[in-house]
């Protein structure tokens, strides 16, 4: 829409004048405010409380209190309201809560955020005694929203030798934290190794015995560190109510992740360099696995066919060239094209991908509901209204086959020149 | 089957066993991550394996340890520890008396804390490498082994480590051989005293079956009933996704590989 304003001289004297029989609509049309209210000649404000709400479709008048009026809107003004949470600053915090967060994927991830929750209950729990929540990362990363999650003071490990699977640097990097600015909690997500690992590791360093699997924290002021907490204990089958130990390992939803503020992500930097260490893990690099071997519920990358897949051939193929496991929907299944382990939705397996591609599937609510958590949905279709669009990151509107042929030549090809140039 | 013996240089493994317990019933059983350690050992080539447990031999308790014995061993050492005792002081000895080139444990244990926090314990007092969550022992060539190491979503990553070691092993490792009733009888336990300290703290915590976890209710923060009402009506949508009308297949397939490439899902 253009952004020049045209005047109605005509319209405009409507609007003035509210004994005109237009006026109502003028003013609505205009989008200048609601007509319920004036200033009277005298200074006084007037009110027509018949002016209040609007008709609804169904010819009753409704009345909505919200503030945003839907019949007197304004149509050219695209008023702007992007909610600025407050920027919470904490200058000369009393102690710090030390987080590592995984970063699977060099994002913060649920787990994360829950964890970054908790340091900010166990942080701003005293107003007098208030702390800073402090987390370390390492290596490179795609995050740009510390801030919302909670964060106040940020450092940024990126040298070569904390990057891939180096728990020992990493855990040396921790020691130097640790006594730089001898945090009054660790917590650390109870993953599957990241977090789990790191966090057991840096508690035999420390000396402390850390809670495992917390999945609550309480305030207790008969304790010393005034916090206990509950923690899963026994393969899952017991609970351990304990006062809170320094270093903490905690299950994904043990607190609400920060909502309401934002922090100011402070970039930090160690007060002295990383101690350069021998380290006796090497770590090779990922190993090819079979996409087809992984089971499609953990699959982290996957290519689903659908009923607008008619090259089975070349949909079997990309797969295989972009190491993808494949899903299908029903109707793929149902037709005998795929195998029934295959079929992803409410009937079938919810799957966790990062991301999803999804090829000629118009994302009916079965097969959505199974792609809830999926991170990044690609969606590859003909129809630019079907629901799958609406529900995907990034839409390519086209036939599936030419679009896959074409991706695939493209990936054969970069693949080509790397081992050229090698 | 008894373990070779005659091979010279033979590879010596220790396999750290607990009593697990059975998840539905509650009773004694192998541990299921200490047998599949225990199976990663038996499957190494010319390795001297040797089990190891701290506790008492209690009459409940008895079959689970006799069933690593029918695994395909002899005898099981028992390094003697009263219930709810400390093991880690007795255990850490133990192992640096016998030094072995390679201890294997599980991950957790089945009862008690299990905390996952013995073998990291052990690696820290013994000044070994660590490395967890292991799927397999690939070779093991002049003190140094190259391990497959399970991630999550069916990866696996090389690692190649120094030994000695310790190695802990999860549900991706290889399942373990079905327990043979005749070795598990005739197999004998060979005591060793060990030093014995209380686990003080264990004793003040307060332990009971667990609750079940409360699910996380949607919470909708907004000012208005109106807005609460439609974030609660509304259709689950991704945030205003990116629409390629009218490209060639070319340009919309160069998009996609830009996303996957960001995503680093291309290998
Ligand atoms: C009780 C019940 C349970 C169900 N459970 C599941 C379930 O678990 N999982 C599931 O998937 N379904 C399930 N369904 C079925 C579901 O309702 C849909 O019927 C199904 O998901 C549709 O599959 P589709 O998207 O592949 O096919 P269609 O709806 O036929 O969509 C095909 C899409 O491909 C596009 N297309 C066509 N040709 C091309 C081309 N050449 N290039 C690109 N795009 C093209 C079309 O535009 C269309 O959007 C269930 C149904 C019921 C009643």
């Amino acid at each position: 829409m253009s952004e020049i304003k045209r005047r109605d001289p005509r319209k405009e004297w409507i609007a003035r004048n509210r004994l005109h029989p237009q006026h109502l609509e003028v003013l609505a049309e205009l989008g200048q405010g609601a007509a319920s209210e004036w200033m009277g000649p005298n200074g006084v404000l007037r009110r027509n409380p018949h002016a209040i709400g609007f008709i609804g479709p169904n010819g009753i008048k409704r009345i909505d209190r919200s503030g945003a009026q839907q019949g007197v809107a304004g149509a050219g003004a695209a008023t702007s309201t992007v909610v600025q949470k407050p920027l919470v600053e904490i200058d000369e915090p009393a102690f710090s809560v030390l987080v590592v967060p995984d970063m699977a994927g060099g994002r913060l991830s649920g787990h994360d955020r829950d964890l970054l929750g908790l340091a900010r209950r166990l942080a701003d729990a005293d107003p007098e005694d208030q702390g800073a929540v402090v987390a370390v990362i390492f290596g490179p990363h795609k995050e740009t929203s510390f801030g919302e999650a909670g964060i106040d003071r940020l450092l940024h490990l990126d040298s070569p030798d904390v990057a891939g699977y180096a728990p020992e640097a990493r855990l040396g990097a921790l020691a130097v934290v640790e006594q730089a600015w001898a945090p009054r909690h660790w917590l650390l997500p109870d993953s599957k190794l990241g977090g789990g690992e790191m966090g057991r590791r840096l508690a035999a360093r420390l000396g402390e015995r850390p809670a495992t699997g917390v999945w609550q924290v309480e305030a207790d002021t008969e304790v010393p560190s005034g916090w206990r907490c509950t923690a899963r204990g026994a393969a899952e089958s017991v609970d351990i109510q304990r006062p809170l130990p320094r270093v903490a390992l905690a299950l994904a939803e043990c607190a609400e992740p920060v909502s309401e503020t934002r922090h100011a992500a402070v970039e930090l930097a160690l007060p002295q360099p990383l101690p350069s260490m021998l380290s006796r893990i090497e770590d090779l690099g990922q190993v090819p696995v079979d996409p087809s071997g992984v089971a499609l519920s953990e699959a982290e990358f996957i290519l689903s066919a659908g009923n607008g897949v008619k090259d089975w051939e070349g949909f079997h193929h990309a797969a295989e060239v972009l190491g993808a496991t494949e899903g299908a929907s029903r109707v793929a299944v149902d037709d005998g094209f795929m195998a029934r382990d295959r079929q992803v939705g409410a009937t079938g397996t919810w799957v966790t991908a990062r991301v999803y591609v999804a090829v000629g599937i118009s994302g009916a609510i079965q097969h959505l509901q199974g792609i809830q958590t999926c991170e990044k949905v690609v969606a590859i279709n003909m129809d630019p209204g079907c629901d799958m669009i609406k529900r995907a990151d990034l839409a390519v509107i086209g036939d599936s086959a030419r679009i896959l042929e074409a991706l695939v030549s493209l990936v054969e090809q970069a693949r080509e020149e790397k081992r050229d140039a090698a | 089957m008894q373990p070779d013996t005659t091979m010279t240089p033979a590879l010596e493994v220790t396999v750290l066993v607990s009593i697990g317990r059975h998840p539905v019933t509650g009773r004694a059983r192998r541990a299921d991550q200490d047998a599949r350690g225990v199976e990663l050992a038996r499957s190494l080539a010319d390795a001297e394996v040797s089990l190891l447990h701290a506790g008492e031999l209690a009459e409940a308790s008895e079959p689970a340890l006799r069933g690593y014995l029918g695994m395909g061993f002899s005898e099981l050492s028992l390094l003697e520890q009263p219930e709810g005792a400390d093991v880690l002081p007795a255990l850490a000895e133990t192992l640096d008396a016998a030094m072995p080139q390679l201890v294997i444990t599980g991950e957790r244990a089945e009862r008690g804390e299990g905390s996952g926090l013995l073998p990291y314990l052990l690696a820290e007092r013994l000044g070994w490498p660590l490395v967890s969550g292991l799927a397999a022992v690939e070779s093991v060539e002049n003190g140094v082994a190259t391990l497959l190491q399970a991630l999550p979503r069916g990866q696996r990553r090389r690692l190649k480590v120094r030994l000695p070691a310790i190695v802990t092993v999860d549900g991706a490792a290889p399942a373990p051989r079905q327990s043979a009733y005749g070795p598990a009888r005739r197999g004998t336990f060979e005591t060793i005293a060990g030093p014995v300290s209380r686990d003080e703290a264990w004793a003040e915590w307060q332990v009971q079956p667990a609750r079940k976890r409360p699910k996380r209710l949607k919470i909708v923060k907004a000012a208005s009933a109106r807005d609460r009402f439609k974030a609660a009506a509304a259709k689950a949508e991704g945030g205003g996704g990116q629409v390629l009308t009218d490209v060639t297949p070319e340009q919309g397939a160069e998009a996609i590989l830009k996303l996957l490439r960001e995503e680093e899902v291309l290998r």
